[in-house]
């Protein structure tokens, strides 16, 4: 029994979740000491109910791929994320937090969208995007917050290129959508930011898109889905909600740190720059080791269910750790090393399961693109201040950093 | 070899699609699986192993 179980919480003897970081692009310490020594823990929530814990690769692959395991969050008991994505959950549906088969039914008026084929199509104007970022970057000179001026604006760019989404609304929903999954919100700021992103801003747009369908993927929704009656006006909100909040924030985050990453590792920085075909191995590493989904997926058992030793018993909630099981020495041997070189593709930082991310080949596309050009293009970029001074967003349910101050020799 | 994949599983990730791209395509309108070669050459089996370990559906089997 290690030191963090047998001391954690004298009062209660529950540990609290989440657990928080000691380094800002490791996962807290105490899951690797779970991880060896109580695979399956009992954690109590920021809403006082308890929930399971579970932080091996092979528990979490084999819970989140088990029918008898539900992703239902308005089942009781279910373990709550934030205010805000609690507030969320019976007003706005969507398919993620279904299960087989309505899951299927809803995802697949999305997978054709999503297909590797339709997304390697999009490369040329992902590329465009950030060259003419990076153009932007060396124009002005060091230094430069790769945050603000590359990683964030080219998810935006992309998911509002795709959804049809006007551009200019960008600091609109990305604020909306920063308050909606911070763990910090009050429940009555989450409830008003979900109105006006949802009853105002999405409504209005899939009004418009009614009146005036356009080549993108929500007018498809509207005249193939909703006009037919396939889905109702607030199921379609719930999916354009969806899509618009976890295609931008995701691959934005994982970017950020995995350049952090990339600059923090020289000599792996170094390899990539010296051999560029490394970069699809680079973006698999990244994705392992940086895991943005932080506090892992949520679930709860709907019989009870035998794993070893233990039995999850029908009604209590799981935690199925994916950034834990992605540092499974185990698995990928010294998981806590950076390494671009090993074969990292079985990782599960896009899920595991049927809701594993419909957006992986988006995400993979841009990652590829913005990491081999960033590093191409500026090979002798350079963290301007300490990882230490670096604000990452530890209470947000998507973990990232706030700003990654850089320069390079011009 | 024989490969079997099960449509009607499949959650359209696409993962099966880049580890073996010879032996498996996505439907243009649902990005569901398309299995190319049903029976593939022995020199296509690590990727296909590849398709199957990373299939999040489970939607993937190999037979001899």
């Amino acid at each position: 029994m290690s030191e963090f179980a047998a001391a954690s919480c004298p009062f209660s003897g529950m540990r609290e979740y989440p657990i928080k970081r000691a380094n800002p692009l490791d996962p807290a310490p105490e899951l690797a000491e779970l991880r060896a020594d109580e695979p399956f823990a009992k954690v109590r929530l920021w809403t006082g109910q308890d929930a399971w814990l579970v932080t091996r690769y092979d528990d979490v692959r084999k819970l989140l791929t088990d029918p008898r395991v539900s992703a239902d969050n308005t089942l009781p008991n279910f373990p709550g994320a934030t205010p805000g994505m609690l507030a969320v959950r019976t007003k706005y549906p969507s398919f993620i937090t279904m299960d087989v088969p309505e899951h299927t039914q809803f995802r697949r008026m999305l997978t054709g969208e999503f297909a590797v084929k339709k997304i390697e199509a999009l490369k040329p104007r992902i590329q465009q995007v950030v060259d003419e970022r990076i153009d932007a970057i060396l124009a002005k000179g060091p230094p430069s917050d790769i945050v603000r001026d590359l990683t964030l604006a080219l998810p935006i760019t992309m998911i509002c290129d795709l959804l049809g989404v006007p551009y200019e609304d960008q600091d609109f929903f990305h604020a909306k959508a920063d308050l909606i999954t911070d763990s910090r919100t009050p429940p009555d700021v989450s409830s008003k930011a979900i109105q006006e992103l949802c009853d105002v801003y999405i409504a209005g747009l899939i009004e418009k898109k009614n009146q005036h369908p356009t080549d993108d993927l929500l007018s498809r929704l509207v005249v193939n889905q909703l006009r037919p009656g396939h889905l109702t006006p607030i199921q379609l909100i719930g999916i354009a909600r969806l899509l618009l909040i976890a295609g931008h924030d995701t691959s934005a985050h994982t970017m950020s740190l995995g350049i952090l990453a990339l600059l923090e590792n020289p000599e792996q920085k170094r390899a990539l720059i010296d051999d560029p075909t490394l970069i699809n191995s680079t973006v698999e590493e990244i994705l392992r080791y940086v895991d943005v989904t932080h506090n892992g997926r949520r679930r709860i058992a709907t019989a009870d269910i035998e794993m070893g030793d233990h039995v999850i018993r029908k009604g209590e909630g799981i935690i199925a750790h994916n950034a834990a099981a992605n540092r499974d020495s185990d698995v990928f041997p010294d998981a806590d090393k950076f390494r671009i070189h090993r074969d990292a593709r079985h990782h599960i930082a896009f899920g595991y399961g049927v809701h594993q991310c419909l957006g992986q080949p988006l995400a993979r596309a841009e990652l590829q693109i913005v990491i081999g050009t960033l590093f191409r293009r500026i090979p002798s970029l350079a963290l301007a201040a300490p990882v230490s001074s670096l604000e990452f967003k530890e209470t947000s349910f998507v973990y990232g950093v706030e700003r990654i101050p850089v320069t390079w020799e011009s | 070899m024989r490969v079997i994949i099960e449509q009607a599983k499949c959650c359209g990730a696409g993962q099966c699609v880049l580890a073996a791209p010879d032996i498996f395509d996505q439907r243009e309108d649902d990005g569901i699986v398309i299995l190319l070669q049903e029976n593939p050459s022995e020199e296509s089996r690590a990727d296909v192993l590849q398709a199957i370990k990373v299939c999040p559906a489970l939607a993937i089997r190999l037979e001899g």
